[in-house]
């Protein structure tokens, strides 16, 4: 798709000369060929990226030939990338018919128009590969050259799910990152002044607000509000207590479970998961359980993951985990906030107690880390620090969790008096100690403001209002954005990096659908990307893409670990020998765990069939649905999606009960033999696709003869997220 | 709601099976699960049982140049005005609410089965439990509470819609003819009028299980029309019952039983 949008001619200009990277000039240094980019380490699989750099002149500012013509420039070398991708090659490697990608090509491509607007919304379909990032990051290419980003109804979006996928990822529910997406803290880093050097963004460009050199005052407010009135600047407010992840390591689900298999783990708390289901390599996983000396689990049913030791195989006698099951709540038994793929943050109510001795996570984690601190109070004992400095004072005056005060205390608040006086406007801005701080534009880096999470700085105002409360339906601009509904972080803001959606001058692209219009000297509509003027004023005026060091989109995207442009590569196993463009098959970043579980089958013939996996509507993740009477009744059992002609060939009727087998594993599921599913012709090759969902465990319904499907996924994931690889993997089917 | 004559619109367009329908029904009329198995459709339970009132049915169509189409129909009750199970319930158990709905009184209910045979739609399912029928009724007590029936609050996209008749039957027009296509309304032209309309996109004739030219069964009429003016039913119900068991049992034999163990095996 790029390539056609390049060859005819379909970008917005102007955006893509004023709003992206595509005119700075690429490091001379910088080359790629048969399948690698400049840098690649063949020893550690590792890149170093020292060649994927801009230029910049003598002032630090980026060289740009804004007529996109230097053979240099991003938009060249970009064009060049992209030739080999032709029609054919394409059809070829993906298997769908010339005339379909044209349409879609023609029907996208048409939205570069500057009145036009097209949107990506995409879910676990694209980042489920060892190229899932990669495949983000290509539609976004797509989407700068088509100026489809910062406008209503652009953008894009991943869809996130019931679980709180937002809202756990913006309070760093993944082990790489602090709450509000701030870096975690390395041993190499030893000092908070080091730290903050490091993350703190530069640029010497006068247009560019480069946003991230507010760094240090998002990470002194969130240790302020970890450790309240125990972070003071002697103590660089507490940075060493902090735990570190060790430099250049990977602590994802997979790399856990691979170091739980070498008996290094002691403990596991399994917080409202079940990873004997969810993780790729059930067997490995399983495996690795039984090296546990304790486990506890956090849930709302007993699952596959607590009760591994009664599992298929597994002799309980044999197994000395000891293991705890703690009945948690879900989502409707408390209350709290709920952020969804717009980043809005919406307050949810309690519905009903939970019930018989059930608790909340939060009330749950407080009485743990009671126990843990009056521990450590007693005893002492290495690193008592980090446990007894913590802020922990979330209780209501009934002794229980209360989510109010905690999502206060990520809001944010002044921790002394802060008055500011501006002689020159004759103002005087008051703001006593306690007070919420309204937004992170007033966040300070002395350790005079506290705040959890700084992207939600403002869901609380500043007379202590709940914001993500509101339900305000009038929607002015006519478009939905319905600015006094709940709140949009950051600030708000209902369409980040909007200033894009606008001309030099101010002047929305889209005249019927104005998400902003400089008007005078501000901005109206939704709420600005900051309020500095456009672009044309040439002493004033901003880029864009605020949060981006050089102000402007990357269509050149350094920041990836496997290359600044996208490149297909095959997944770790699938039906081709080699890769139809270049030697390299898969992902030359990728991660490979070494240990006897860890086995591939590519192009083998004992796993002719590909496989990819799904959830069921009826179904939640890895199933604690199973219990629900109702939504069992409507979707009771594991199926397999097979396509008549590939039944036909196995002798398989509808219904029929199947053994379904990879290098890894297996279990047994009915065969649903589908018009849905068809073969396609990949390289000439005729690939059959089934399709397997992942809502189903050997424990539950009673009786069940089924098991995971994650027994047949391999432990293999994208090197930028290690999101694993549940999407293509390689199978045998054969009768029950 | 109250006070006015209401049809639930059916927009197969705009249903994506996701079956909360389904789940809202058996929540709010409080109809237990079965057992079921998966016998190689994402369609389960299997057909509308006596505690399944509506089910949503899944098909696959080739259409044009071998492209698939997955149909979804949300199936149950169509609340007839022309009702042949209210002609032919010899108790009253089945009778017109103010909404012009079919609702069930189980008390006089007594298990004779004759509107099974009777209904074009195939819609009563019997329960040799507690001898009794039992279908849709349009959530009559929600109604009767202003609110809508469960499967219209439940559903996600629009796809399930409930007003007052001309106003419900004016959009299902407007909307076939906004999807062209072949795409039709169906219902207000049979039994005097059905007060569940479906916006179908594919013909009548293409949906597995329902009727392309729904009647009254002819039998059915002689009853009505003749019979039961003359007042054979004087003594009760029971004899009664046996007269319309007698009328009615032509070639479509009613369901023996559809109770819970029976439900979904395959």
């Amino acid at each position: 798709m790029i390539k056609y949008i390049i060859d005819n001619n379909l970008i917005h200009e102007e955006y893509v000369k004023y709003y992206t990277n595509a005119s700075f000039i690429v490091s001379p240094d910088f080359s790629f060929n048969d399948g690698l980019f400049s840098g690649f380490n063949q020893e550690t699989g590792k890149y170093n990226k020292a060649t994927w750099t801009t230029m910049k002149d003598e002032a630090g500012i980026p060289v740009r030939d804004y007529t996109l013509q230097d053979p240099q420039c991003v938009y060249q070398m970009l064009k060049k990338h992209y030739e080999r991708y032709s029609l054919d090659v394409v059809s070829s490697v993906t298997g769908v018919s010339k005339e379909d990608l044209l349409t879609v090509y023609k029907a996208y491509g048409a939205t570069g128009a500057p009145d036009k607007a097209g949107t990506e919304c995409y879910a676990l379909g694209w980042t489920h590969h060892t190229v899932g990032s990669q495949n983000i990051r290509c539609m976004s290419i797509i989407q700068l050259l088509l100026g489809n980003m910062g406008i209503a109804g652009g953008g894009i979006n991943a869809l996130r799910g019931e679980p709180n996928v937002q809202g756990s990822t913006d309070h760093a529910i993944l082990y790489n990152i602090l709450p509000g997406y701030l870096k975690m803290p390395t041993p190499s880093l030893q000092t908070l002044a080091e730290y903050n050097e490091k993350y703190t963004t530069k640029s010497s460009d006068p247009m560019s607000a480069n946003w991230y050199q507010n760094y240090p005052k998002y990470s002194v407010s969130f240790l302020k509000a970890v450790f309240g009135e125990t972070a003071t600047p002697e103590d660089e407010f507490g940075y060493s207590w902090l735990p570190k992840m060790e430099d250049g390591k990977a602590y994802s689900i997979m790399h856990l479970f691979d170091v739980m298999l070498t008996g290094k783990v002691e403990g596991f708390v399994c917080w409202a998961a079940n990873c004997a289901v969810s993780t790729p390599n059930s067997n490995k996983v399983r495996n690795a359980l039984q090296k546990l000396k304790w486990m506890v689990n956090v849930n709302i049913f007993d699952n596959e993951t607590a009760s591994f030791w009664k599992g298929p195989g597994v002799n309980p006698a044999n197994v000395d985990t000891e293991c705890f099951l703690l009945p948690g709540c879900p989502t409707i038994e408390k209350q709290g906030s709920q952020a969804n793929s717009g980043r809005l943050i919406q307050w949810a109510y309690q519905a009903a107690n939970p019930p018989g001795d059930a608790l909340s996570d939060g009330d749950i984690m407080m009485r743990i880390m009671d126990e843990i601190r009056a521990l450590y109070a007693k005893e002492g004992g290495a690193s008592p620090e980090p446990i007894l400095n913590l802020k922990w004072d979330y209780r209501d005056a009934q002794g229980k969790f209360d989510a109010v005060k905690c999502a206060r205390q990520i809001a944010g608040h002044y921790t002394k008096d802060v008055i500011i006086e501006d002689a020159v406007k004759g103002t005087k801005e008051v703001n006593l100690k306690g007070e919420n701080v309204p937004g992170f534009p007033k966040l300070m880096a002395d350790g005079s403001t506290s705040s959890g999470n700084w992207l939600c700085a403002g869901t609380f105002d500043q007379k202590g209002v709940n914001l993500m409360q509101r339900r305000g339906k009038d929607d002015p601009t006519g478009l939905g954005l319905y600015l006094n509904w709940a709140y949009a972080w950051p600030m708000n803001r209902r369409v980040i990096y909007n200033r894009a959606s606008c001309d030099l001058n101010g002047k929305p692209y889209n005249p019927k659908r104005k998400l902003l219009e400089w008007v005078g000297d501000k901005w109206v509509g939704d709420v600005a990307d900051g309020g500095w003027p456009p672009m044309a004023n040439k002493e004033k005026g901003k880029y864009p893409f605020i949060m981006k060091a050089d102000g402007v989109g990357s269509v050149f995207g350094p920041g990836m670990v496997e290359g600044p442009f996208s490149e297909h590569y095959e997944p770790m196993e699938g039906p081709l020998e080699k890769h139809p463009l270049s030697s390299r098959r898969t992902n030359p970043a990728v991660t490979i765990f070494k240990s006897e579980f860890d086995k591939f089958a590519n192009a083998d013939a004992k796993f002719p069939y590909v496989c990819t996996t799904y959830s069921a509507t009826e179904h939640w993740c890895t199933g604690f649905t199973r219990w629900q009477p109702w939504l069992l009744e409507a979707m009771p059992e594991a199926y397999i999606e097979i396509s008549e002609k590939l039944a036909g060939e196995l002798g398989l009727k509808n219904g029929e009960r199947v053994k379904v087998s990879s290098v890894r594993g297996s279990t047994t599921c009915v065969a649903m033999v589908t018009k849905r599913m068809t073969p396609f012709k990949v390289e000439g090759k005729t690939v059959h696709e089934v399709g397997m969902p992942f809502n189903y465990g050997w424990l539950w319904p009673e009786g069940t003869k089924d098991d995971a499907t994650n027994l047949l996924t391999p432990s293999v994931g994208c090197p930028n997220t290690f999101c694993p690889e549940f999407k293509a993997f390689m199978v045998n089917i054969t009768k029950a | 709601m109250k006070g006015l004559e209401l049809v639930k619109l059916i927009d197969l367009s705009r249903c994506t099976a996701c079956r909360g329908c389904q789940i809202a029904c058996k929540q709010w009329n409080n109809l237990p699960a079965s057992k079921t198995n998966n016998f190689g459709s994402y369609q389960n339970p299997p057909d509308l049982q006596w505690n399944t009132w509506t089910l949503i049915r899944f098909q696959e169509i080739e259409g044009q140049n071998n492209k698939v189409k997955w149909l979804f129909r949300k199936d149950g009750c169509m609340h007839c005005t022309d009702a042949a199970c209210i002609k032919v319930c010899p108790t009253q158990a089945l009778y017109h609410t103010e909404f012009g709905s079919v609702a069930v009184d189980y008390d006089r209910c007594i298990g004779c089965k004759a509107c099974i045979t009777a209904c074009p739609f195939d819609v009563p399912r019997y329960d040799s439990v507690t001898n009794k029928i039992y279908k849709c009724d349009l959530c009559y007590s929600r109604l009767k509470a202003n609110q809508p029936p469960a499967c219209v609050q439940s559903c996600p996209t629009g796809a399930l819609q409930i007003g007052a008749k001309d106003e419900m039957i004016a959009k299902a027009y407007k909307r076939a003819q906004e999807l062209g296509d072949g795409a039709t309304v169906y219902g207000d032209k049979y039994v005097d009028g059905t007060h569940v309309i479906y916006v179908l996109p594919q013909k009548a004739a293409v949906y597995e299980k329902l009727p392309d030219r729904p009647e009254v069964p002819a039998p059915i009429l002689v009853w009505k029309d003749v019979l039961k003016p003359l007042g054979l039913i004087a003594t009760g119900g029971v004899i009664g019952a046996a007269i319309v068991h007698y009328v009615t049992h032509g070639p479509k034999a009613p369901i023996e039983d559809n109770s819970n163990d029976q439900g979904g095996a395959v």
